[in-house]
């Protein structure tokens, strides 16, 4: 049986959920922040950190923004392959939710048309980056985010060697977060993607951005890595706003994915505490 | 923690060189923002030697590019934008007199000897704590560059606007100093 969805129905379902990813920060996210605040022993930590779960308590009370850099759209989609989507073109409903987010909801407008010639802004915030995914079944279901640059800037992927191992891998992992400091405004929840290709470690290291904080990988190998990075993130010592503290990162969330016998790609996604983002199924 | 600090806009060179690393401050007054483009602007105009929208001395810029301000607040979210990207245009900017920065993130050598000569400092706004600043900005108005948009030169009338002394006149960096205290691995 096959199934329609209206594009119309995609467009509202993606401006609603920008809008709520912009206000309303995550309960994860607010849990593990108040935690945080438990655990820093810096007293400019300690301040910055309730400075922070202040301003995620006023943008949701008076629905503005939590950030002024409303960030650059990223969606995952997993559309069922047995729906159908008409009315309408699926990517023109996407970017026109994206439009109607941004410009009735008081967002910043953020992304320039071409990234080396001219710069010039869209004035919208359009085109969102779009991964498009198929799976059984008859629903779709979309992931938004509103992905800030002051933290994208600072990720960083490499191929490793496969001997490199887990070695390779955390000091990878270490070094970005060191060489990144204050500027992604810590505390930080830090994806990190391995195996697969280039471009898959990237979309791994995004993809796992969206998983909620205290929910560990479900290989126990890989769980003990994001236990173990986290740990190691934290004895850097940058602590909130990159003033010093205890706290760097609120989680550190790794996705591993089949590769080349040739190959380990590592890619580092850095997130900041403003993680936004929102999901629905239709 | 420590006291906190009230300070009043423009800033002096003596009240500047009175700022110690660390200190809680909170700023009201006039300040005014530029982000990337507005500095490439300014920079061209020293360079041709032309006059500046805007006086430097004594001044205070903020790097952030606002989120449009809904119905019934003076501003958008307006968190600071990371500061390095400024640190090419900010040493001719400090010769002319500017005397407070306020953004987030590292500075240069450069930028922090330019400071050290002329007296200046560089405080860091919370990083994503872009709602909660809002509310301690009371006006903005556009000065220079409407073009630009969220990027253009803005006065902003602050009150109580909370930063903290991330780098005095002195050349003492928090953002080295802090995370030296709390860390327990060795270094890569
Ligand atoms: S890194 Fe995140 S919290 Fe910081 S300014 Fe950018 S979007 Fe906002």
């Amino acid at each position: 049986m096959i199934r329609e969805i209206k594009a119309e129905k995609i467009k509202d379902t993606v401006k609603r959920l920008l809008l709520q990813a912009n206000y309303e920060i995550g309960t994860d996210v607010l849990r593990e922040l108040g935690l945080s605040l438990k655990r820093e022993e810096s007293a400019t930590g300690k301040s910055v950190l309730q400075q922070i779960i202040d301003n995620h308590r006023i943008a949701r009370q008076d629905r503005i923004a939590m950030c002024q850099d409303t960030g650059m759209v990223v969606l995952f989609v997993s559309l069922g392959q047995e729906a159908i989507i008409t009315g309408g073109d699926f990517t023109e409903a996407v970017n026109q939710g994206v439009k109607e987010a941004y410009t009735e909801g008081y967002l910043r407008k953020s992304v320039v048309e071409d990234p080396l010639f001219g710069r010039k802004n869209t004035g919208d915030n359009t085109p969102a980056v779009i991964h498009l995914e198929l799976v059984p079944g008859d629903r779709i279901k979309i992931q938004v985010m509103a992905k800030g640059f002051g933290s994208e800037n600072m990720s960083r992927g490499k191929m490793l060697l496969p001997s490199a191992g887990v070695q390779g891998v955390t000091d990878f992992v270490i070094e970005t977060v060191q060489k990144a400091g204050p500027n992604p405004c810590p505390p930080l929840v830090i994806g990190v993607g391995i195996g697969g290709t280039l471009d898959m470690a990237a979309r791994l290291a995004k993809i796992s951005l969206l998983r909620e904080i205290g929910c560990p990988n479900g290989d126990i190998h890989y769980a003990a890595l994001e236990k173990e990075l986290k740990e190691r993130v934290n004895e850097l010592g940058i602590g909130p706003a990159g003033l010093g503290g205890r706290i760097t990162a609120l989680a550190v969330n790794v996705e591993y994915y089949p590769t080349h016998i040739a190959g380990l790609p590592v890619v580092v996604n850095i997130n900041c505490h403003a993680a936004r983002h929102a999901a629905a199924e239709i | 923690m420590d006291k906190t600090k009230r300070i009043q806009t423009p800033l002096t060179v003596q009240q500047a060189v009175g700022l110690k690393v660390g200190d809680n401050v909170l700023i009201s007054g006039v300040i005014y923002t530029a982000r990337d483009a507005a500095h490439r602007r300014l920079a061209e105009l020293l360079k041709e030697g032309k006059p500046l929208p805007i006086e430097l001395e004594d001044q205070v810029l903020y790097y952030v590019g606002p989120a449009p301000a809904p119905p019934g607040h003076a501003c958008g979210a307006a968190g600071p934008t990371t500061s390095t990207r400024m640190d090419i245009y900010t040493p001719p900017l400090i010769e002319k007199g500017l005397r407070g920065m306020i953004g987030k993130g590292l500075r240069s050598q450069a930028v922090i000897e330019a400071m050290k000569k002329h007296g200046a400092v560089y405080f860091a706004a919370t990083g994503g704590a872009a709602a909660l600043i809002s509310k301690s900005i009371k006006k903005v108005e556009v000065v220079a560059y409407e073009d630009l948009g969220t990027e253009a030169i803005h006065r902003m009338y602050v009150e109580d606007f909370p930063c903290i002394v991330v780098i005095d006149s002195y050349g003492n960096n928090l953002y080295e100093s802090g995370p030296q205290r709390y860390r327990t691995c060795k270094t890569l």
